[in-house]
């Protein structure tokens, strides 16, 4: 058991099936992978392997037709919605591909979302935190624009900012540099990066950056729903 | 504010024009309820107010008999028995000083009034009327009667110094061209007393103010030939609302039959509560407008919102938490919409009430009545939060339902 903590994520033979019918697709077939605190992992392939199913699939967002996932040592792919919601919360901090920002409401508010619903810390120290993170992210002087007034390198950088606002253990982010050039892509990866070493969390990022890629712990290839 | 309640405002704040249909159609709803409500009530009370101030609020008559006494009383008494329901009643109160003692015990009374009434034909110089002497003893009959001030011409002082004085209603005034201070026999089978008109009343019923003349109860008892009994004892009472209790109650203790105003003028009541009725079901139409409004809005934000939903139930809401960020919606729209329907009521209400409206026959008005009560702006409220809020809960549960895995794969319907 103490082996198995170091674990902030593990997944066995996940087997994921997507639409219906005729158009039923077995798109992951059998993936297993672990994740241990402080680490780094790229998860690389080609457009439509299944990387972004594997994500929300590791995320709670989505359930597995066959296989599990354990976060922090406990067993959540079966679990209720409620519990793996509450999973969601206080462990899991994920970074969409495409869509990134409630866009009615600011940067800020953004970033405070997750800890007004986890509610662990006083309004203050929440509002304190998140231009904390905004700072770390570039987007110090922009806490008050609107999703809709954030171009989309800036909203990706606000939604990693949002990822990591309720200190979660696992990080999981969809191409969290794929908007961004060379400057704001590494200040990104550097960032989550040095939140791996300082804090021990488990960061798995999906990307098409060899650059990224290759600064990582590790590197998993994929390819039609199986790492190689 | 917690988390939900903030979201579903700034959600509502990007989509006012489309809240605008179900926010309207709640004000109208609200605000028409209040009106209608008010102006039914106002009616209706103002027709018990009517009768409580001529009939009052209960009448004694008629003896119930006692089994036991049913064979001496059959035989000797000229009283009349009469069946009613398997009772047997002797019309009138025999004994009107012992049932006005006994239902002085009554905490519950606030007056009493023996009344003798008999049918006479009146002769004035222009022509004869047939009409109903009432005998009373003035200062009694004020307790339980709105009679001074009803008096339209001459005074109730007069009266009360002239011994063969009457008051006489404004109807059979007006017919037989009587005027204060004009005199006028009354004519029981040929009997003949001389009255003078002491003053003239007007009630606005028109069964009462057609038909009866107010006498002393002297006057009445020689007109009548009734020198012992009366027709009828007409009870007030503190807490009209209490009535139809106090009547079984009185019935049992005092062996005669009591009538509540509530039974006697049963028919109109329930005219006037079928109006009021009839008429929060037609207005409740708009409620029920703003209610699909509510439905159809809330199930187009939930649509431009799914992702948003996404990223809430990523971030780890729940989804009761889904739910009420939607239901929240409605019941800001809700709260607005009853608040400002409220406010049109208040400014309805009162401006139906300046309608002038001249009514005479069942009581008499020259404005719409209305009543200012509470509870219409509890029912009006109510009856939107219930049509709003259901309307609600469908899309509300369906934006909780969403799979967060769906919708960010775009498979969500
Ligand atoms: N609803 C669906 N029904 C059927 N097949 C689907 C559905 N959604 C996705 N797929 C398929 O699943 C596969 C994996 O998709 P996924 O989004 O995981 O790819 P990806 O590796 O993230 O690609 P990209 O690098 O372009 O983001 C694709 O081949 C896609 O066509
Ligand atoms: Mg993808």
């Amino acid at each position: 058991m103490a082996e198995t903590q170091d674990f902030a994520l593990r997944c066995t033979n996940l087997h994921r099936y997507l639409g219906q019918g005729e158009g039923r697709v077995h798109v992951l077939k059998g993936v297993s992978f672990e994740a241990r605190r402080g680490q780094v992992y790229a998860i690389v392939g080609p457009s439509g392997c299944g990387k972004s199913t594997l994500l929300y699939l590791l995320g709670l967002l989505d359930q597995p037709d066959e296989g599990g996932i354990a976060i922090n040592g406990q067993l959540m792919s079966n679990s209720d919605d409620a519990a793996r919601t509450a999973a969601r919360g206080a462990h899991i901090g994920f970074v969409f591909q495409f869509h990134f920002l409630m866009l009615e409401f600011t940067a800020l508010e953004n970033v405070m979302m997750p800890m007004r619903k986890l509610a662990k810390l006083t309004p203050e120290a929440m509002a304190d935190r998140a231009h904390s993170l905004l700072d770390s992210v570039g987007l110090g002087d922009k806490t008050h624009r609107l999703g809709t007034q954030l171009s989309g390198g800036e909203q990706q950088r606000v939604a990693v900012a949002r990822a990591l606002a309720n200190e979660p253990t696992i990080i999981l982010a969809d191409e969290p540099t794929g908007n961004l050039d060379v400057k704001n892509s590494s200040m990104v990866f550097d960032l989550l990066t040095r939140l791996a070493k300082d804090h021990g969390q488990a960061v798995v990022l999906v990307t098409h950056n060899p650059d990224i890629a290759n600064r990582c712990d590790s590197v998993l290839p994929m390819r039609d729903g199986v790492f190689i | 504010m917690s988390p939900n309640l903030r979201i579903a405002f700034r959600f509502l704040t990007a989509k006012k024009r489309a809240m605008l249909m179900s926010l309207s159609c709640t004000v109208l709803g609200v605000g028409l309820f209040i009106v209608t409500q008010a102006t039914t009530s106002g009616f209706e009370d103002f027709f018990i107010k009517t009768i409580l101030g001529t009939d009052g609020a209960m009448r004694i008559q008629d003896q119930i008999q006692d089994t036991l006494r049913s064979m001496n009383a059959g035989g000797g008494s000229d009283f009349l028995v009469s069946h009613r329901e398997g009772v047997k009643y002797i019309e009138g109160v025999e004994e009107p000083k012992a049932v006005v003692n006994a239902l002085k015990e009554f905490a519950n009374v606030s007056g009493t009034s023996a009344v003798l009434r008999g049918n006479v034909l009146v002769r004035s110089s222009f022509k004869n009327e047939s009409a109903q002497v009432f005998g009373i003893n003035l200062d009694e009959h004020l307790k339980v009667s709105d009679l001074n001030h009803q008096i339209i011409q001459g005074d109730l002082a007069t009266f009360r110094e002239a011994p063969t004085g009457a008051l006489v209603g404004k109807v059979l005034a007006d017919r037989l061209q009587l005027g204060v201070g004009n005199s006028f026999l009354l004519d029981v089978q040929g009997q003949l007393l001389r009255f003078r008109v002491s003053a003239i009343y007007e009630t606005g019923v028109a069964d009462i103010d057609k038909a009866r003349v107010y006498v002393h109860m002297n006057e009445a008892r020689s007109l009548l030939k009734k020198p012992i009994g009366v027709t009828f004892i007409q009870v007030n009472l503190f807490d009209k609302n209490r009535a139809p209790q106090d009547a079984s109650q009185m019935q049992e203790v005092l062996r005669h039959s009591a009538s509540p105003w509530q039974e006697r003028e049963k028919a109109w009541l329930s005219a006037f509560r079928a109006l009021s009725v009839s008429s929060a079901i037609t207005v409740s139409v708009f409620t029920l407008i703003a209610g699909l409004a509510m439905f159809n809005t809330l199930a187009m934000i939930v649509l431009e919102k799914t992702k948003d939903i996404a990223i809430l139930r990523s971030m780890g809401y729940e989804r009761r938490d889904i739910t009420q960020i939607f239901l929240w919606q409605a019941g800001i729209v809700l709260a607005i919409g009853a608040l400002v329907g409220a406010l049109v009521g208040v400014v309805g209400t009162f401006a139906v009430s300046q309608i002038p409206l001249p009514i005479n026959g069942i009581f008499k008005t020259e404005t719409f009545q209305v009543s200012w009560n509470g509870w219409h702006y509890v029912e009006a409220v109510l009856t939107a939060a219930i049509m709003v809020m259901a309307a609600s809960i469908i899309p509300a549960r369906r934006a909780a339902r969403l799979e967060p895995g769906d919708i960010v794969r775009g498979t969500a319907q």
